[in-house]
């Protein structure tokens, strides 16, 4: 399969420059030199922590916001200088928490019609027949299309804010943290019809989330972000049997599972690293059990190590398979 | 929590009848009795202006030297006439036609052009916005009535330029306001939306913001009108504004000045009618901001109860409470009373922690589980929240009998609280020590150093690194992880006996979840605390409790063992429930998603509440108490059909 979407050395640095009185202020790297392979048709899911640059990603790869360097690529061509509105034709978003990414003073008409009538310019009784199709595809009455988003809960919410993702008809959807404002009794219903859209309309998704759960269950393949960069990218059934960087286990081993009591391990209570004064070598070093003096000095770079070209981990020193993940977390 | 109390009338079917019992807006303005009198009052006023024209009123311009200064009630000219025999009556009616006609529509004017300038320079920011708020800035240096003097002696006097004027002068106020709202609303999520659907700044900005920004603006003019006729008052009072012989509220006040001690009544009577004007303006412009603000319709302005109402004629239990159980919670019953409407968030809950024992309470939002927590304390709410019913027992003494006193005694001491959001209960402008020692020294009677010393110790018990160096701290200074420590230290500052803590790991990260968990269990075990552990995920409680307790339409549905419950539930709901969500380690396993909603709790149906959603329901399940019984193993539920074990749903 070839890459759908190619995104190379991005960059993103907020605040930074001058102020008139000529001083620089503090800037802050919220995504440092990410590199990654979007394949058609794929599931991607993108794993991390708050603070680790997952939604800033979210938001460059559909053109809310802008790459401070870098590129990305959709089928070859590159996006940072397309319009948001070239680029909302072929990629859309959903949002994380439904209600507030609906306008409360508009009609769920209004709101789904929207993308029809500025980016594909359909006229009014194709907007009608369409509106009607989509609004079956996910699940809700057509009879909702005159109420307001207050009137609903938040799963029907949620399958609004997808059905107009959906009204664009993109190729490409970025699910930022799509199912964690919902209540776990509706998560599976939107979860399964995410799958089934994909399906019936070839999508391909980028699963943002901090779920491990979840994203293990919807993707085909994860990236692992940690401060600002991928750490580890591979199949997703790959990477949760054995990873290979010590935060990816480290993650795995801290998510809580029904029925399984942890046992007791050293505690960790390591801070993520200043962003404001970024530390040299790997970002993870202060917090890793396997730390040795190279980690230190050079950030290790992402590439594949034992497990076959697809398993890449930026790590000196990876896990090797006997440390499965699950058993124990590091001590 | 009425949030989640409420949650269920955010369904369309229960929304629409919801709506309808919500006043609408004039009718809410109505009600407001002062409103309504400024309302009444303006209403006369403008109908008599407006009707001048056909109202048989004297010439207003028409002068008679012969009779003029005639007093007040005299014959042909009930307000008398002025110094030059016109009378006073007709030009009140014409002049406050006038003085309406301008104050409107500089108002209008300065609501477009301000809220205009707001909008652009709140939506585009960065150098557009310094530009124009810079601009704006200048304009507000000035003090306003020499900037209206200056566009006057500019444009010359006149009516018109002095509505002008003041309609220049009032842009500022527009601009700010608005400009403020748009940075906030140009942040949100639907704005992005609307970006991503193809829509331009313009049309963003026409037909996703301004509707949002529109009860602002009416709110700013409404409270502003009054203001802008007093302007135009007072520009012609200085005689800038209207010009002889054109009647005007303010000129007719400044021709009475010249005679004011011979005829005191020819000043009084335009005074008087700017006053009314003006007072009625402003009264209504109070209460539509009341009707539209938000956060005064959401009762900000209400008064925090120190504790939730308790019906004295509750209905109690006969059963005695446990006194060996640290909480021992009989039927309890609260419910939100809002009109008609009886919401059971919690209807008829029983709990029973014992000394060091740690309780999960899981169900979905709207189940009533903050709801029961908060009731402990009497932290509900009230209006509207109320204890209808029940014992909730502390080591054997029933707290819903307890005085104030008590309460205040419990609460952060032997009972302690910790909540979701440690950022929203941690004062953000002391130092986190600080805010320790308060805690500590509110239940303790030691000094100042000692309660320091004690608050280091506390902060070091949690685990935070460097605690001396932390005590300083602001809470924005440290990460959600730190934070929450922060808070459960605060919670156990005064060894308390049972801690209530209310998702306190749902707003963390998997990797400080799952330290803040180990800390929790680690020092409840230390200390013997009982725990009332509130939660929706099944991974968290296999953590951390030995019981669960599964809540539904404000009710217990299932009580056991974890084990027992996460291995084999009897109720199907609790089956549903774990098997809705993914687990990792097991991404094959198919997800089956509870159909359906929870009724609403103001609209419980007889029977089991679960029914409607429900595979194995049957016509039995339709009707009468189901009662929380004992089924298998450490197992209850309240259920008729319970699930075997080893049987599956379907």
């Amino acid at each position: 399969m070839s890459a759908l979407m190619e995104i190379r050395d991005l960059t993103r640095t907020f605040g930074g420059g001058r102020t008139i009185f000529g001083t620089t202020k503090p800037s802050l790297q919220a995504v440092r030199g990410l590199s990654l392979d979007l394949k058609k048709g794929e599931t991607l899911g993108v794993v991390g922590e708050s603070g680790c640059g997952k939604s800033t990603l979210a938001r460059m790869l559909v053109g809310l916001d802008k790459p401070s360097t870098g590129t990305i690529r959709l089928d070859g061509e590159d996006l940072t200088t397309a319009g948001t509105r070239a680029l909302a034709r072929r990629v859309q978003y959903v949002f994380q928490d439904p209600v507030s990414s609906l306008n409360p003073r508009q009609t769920i008409r209004t709101i789904l019609e929207a993308p029809m009538r500025h980016l594909l310019g359909l006229r009014s009784e194709e907007r009608e027949k369409r509106l009607q199709a989509l609004v079956e595809d996910v699940n809700l009455r057509p009879e909702f299309l005159e109420r307001y988003p207050h009137e609903f809960s938040g799963g029907q919410a949620q399958r609004i804010g997808i059905a107009r993702a959906l009204a664009a008809e993109p190729d490409i959807i970025v699910l930022d943290e799509p199912v964690s404002a919902l209540d776990v009794s509706v998560q599976a219903q939107v979860l399964n019809l995410l799958d089934r859209l994909k399906t019936e309309r070839q999508l391909t998704y980028v699963f943002i989330s901090h779920d491990l759960s979840v994203v293990e269950s919807v993707s085909t393949r994860v990236a692992v972000m940690y401060f600002g960069s991928v750490v580890e990218e591979a199949p997703g059934r790959a990477m949760f049997r054995a990873p290979l960087h010590p935060y990816t286990q480290l993650l795995i081993g801290s998510a809580p599972i029904p029925g399984r009591k942890r046992g007791k391990t050293a505690d960790d209570i390591a801070e993520l690293p200043d962003p404001y004064n970024p530390p040299p070598g790997c970002p993870f070093a202060p917090r890793c059990p396997k730390v040795e003096a190279d980690c230190r000095e050079s950030t290790p770079p992402l590439e594949a190590k034992d497990r076959g070209p697809e398993h890449k981990a930026a790590c000196f020193h990876p896990l090797a398979t006997a440390e499965r993940a699950g058993s124990t977390p590091p001590s | 929590m009425t949030t989640a109390a409420t949650n269920t009338e955010a369904q369309p079917h229960a929304g629409r009848k919801q709506r309808s019992e919500r006043p609408s807006t004039l009718a809410l303005l109505v009600n407001n009795r002062l409103a309504a009198a400024g309302l009444v009052i303006l209403g006369v006023i403008v109908a008599t202006a407006l009707a001048a024209p056909i109202l048989p009123l004297a010439d207003p311009n028409a002068t008679n030297p012969a009779g003029r200064l005639a007093p007040l009630f005299s014959e042909g000219h009930i307000l008398g006439t002025d110094a030059l025999g016109r009378d006073t009556l007709s030009r009140l009616i014409w002049g406050a036609r006038v003085s309406l006609a301008v104050g409107f529509s500089a108002s209008v004017i300065a609501a477009v052009v301000g809220s205009a300038i707001g909008l652009v320079a709140g939506y585009a920011g960065g150098r557009t916005d310094q530009v124009m708020m810079r601009l704006i800035d200048m304009l507000m240096a000035f003090p306003y009535i020499l900037l209206a003097l200056a566009i006057v002696a500019i444009l010359g006097p006149g009516l018109i330029n002095a509505l002008y004027a003041i309609a220049i002068v009032n842009v500022p106020f527009f601009a700010r306001n608005i400009r403020g709202i748009t940075i906030g609303l140009a942040r949100r999520e639907f704005v992005d939306a609307a970006r991503l659907s193809g829509k331009g700044p313009l049309r963003i900005l026409g037909s996703d913001i301004l509707p949002n920004v529109l009860p602002t603006i009416v709110i700013t003019l409404s409270t502003t009108v009054g203001w802008m006729i007093l302007e135009t008052a007072g520009l012609s009072f200085l005689g800038l504004g209207a010009q002889p012989p054109q009647a005007d509220l303010g000129s007719m006040l400044g021709e009475g000045r010249k005679v004011l001690f011979t005829a005191p009544t020819i000043s009084l009577v335009p005074g008087l009618m700017i006053f009314l004007i003006v007072m009625s303006i402003n009264l209504i412009g109070d209460g539509i901001r009341d009707v539209l603000d938000p956060r005064l319709r959401s009762g900000a302005l209400a008064r925090p109860s120190f504790r939730t109402a308790i019906l004295p004629d509750r209905a109690r239990p006969a059963s005695m409470i446990d006194q060996a159980a640290t909480l021992d919670v009989k039927n309890l019953e609260t419910q939100f009373r809002m009109g008609s409407e009886v919401y059971r968030a919690a209807g008829g809950v029983d709990l029973r922690i014992a000394r060091g024992e740690c309780l999960g309470l899981v169900g979905e939002s709207g189940s009533g589980k903050s709801v029961t927590a908060m009731s402990l304390m009497g932290l509900v709410p009230s209006p509207p929240g109320v204890i209808a019913g029940g014992l909730i027992g502390f080591k054997g003494e029933d707290l819903a009998e307890a005085p104030d006193k008590r309460i205040r005694e419990l609460r952060g001491g032997a009972v302690s609280h910790v909540f979701q959001d440690p950022l929203a209960t941690l004062h953000p402008l002391f130092p986190v020590g600080d805010q320790l020692v308060e805690a500590i020294r509110a239940h303790q009677r030691i000094g100042r150093s000692e309660a320091e010393t004690k608050a280091e110790d506390l902060l070091a018990l949690v685990r935070i690194p460097n605690p001396a160096a932390r005590m300083k701290a602001l809470p924005h200074e440290l990460s959600g992880g730190l934070r929450q420590r922060v808070s459960i230290a605060m919670a156990l500052a005064n060894d308390p006996e049972l801690i209530i803590a209310d998702e306190p790991t749902t707003a963390l990260d998997v990797t400080v979840q799952a330290q803040v968990l180990r800390l929790m269990d680690d020092l409840r075990r230390e200390r013997d605390a009982a725990v009332l552990f509130i939660t929706h995920d099944f991974g968290v409680v296999s953590e951390i409790c030995e019981r669960v307790a599964v809540m539904y339409a404000g009710r217990i549905v299932e009580t056991g063992r974890t084990d027992e419950i996460l291995k084999e539930p009897t109720h199907p709901y609790t089956r549903m429930l774990i098997d809705c969500v993914p687990v990792m380690g097991e991404p094959e396993r198919r997800l089956d998603a509870v159909p359906g909603r929870p009724p609403p709790v103001n609209r419980l149906p007889p029977g089991c509440a679960f029914a409607d959603r429900c595979p194995r329901a049957q016509a039995d399940c339709r009707s009468g108490d189901i009662p929380l019984e004992a089924k298998r193993g450490s197992l209850e539920a309240r259920c008729l059909h319970p699930l075997q074990p080893g049987e599956s749903l379907t």
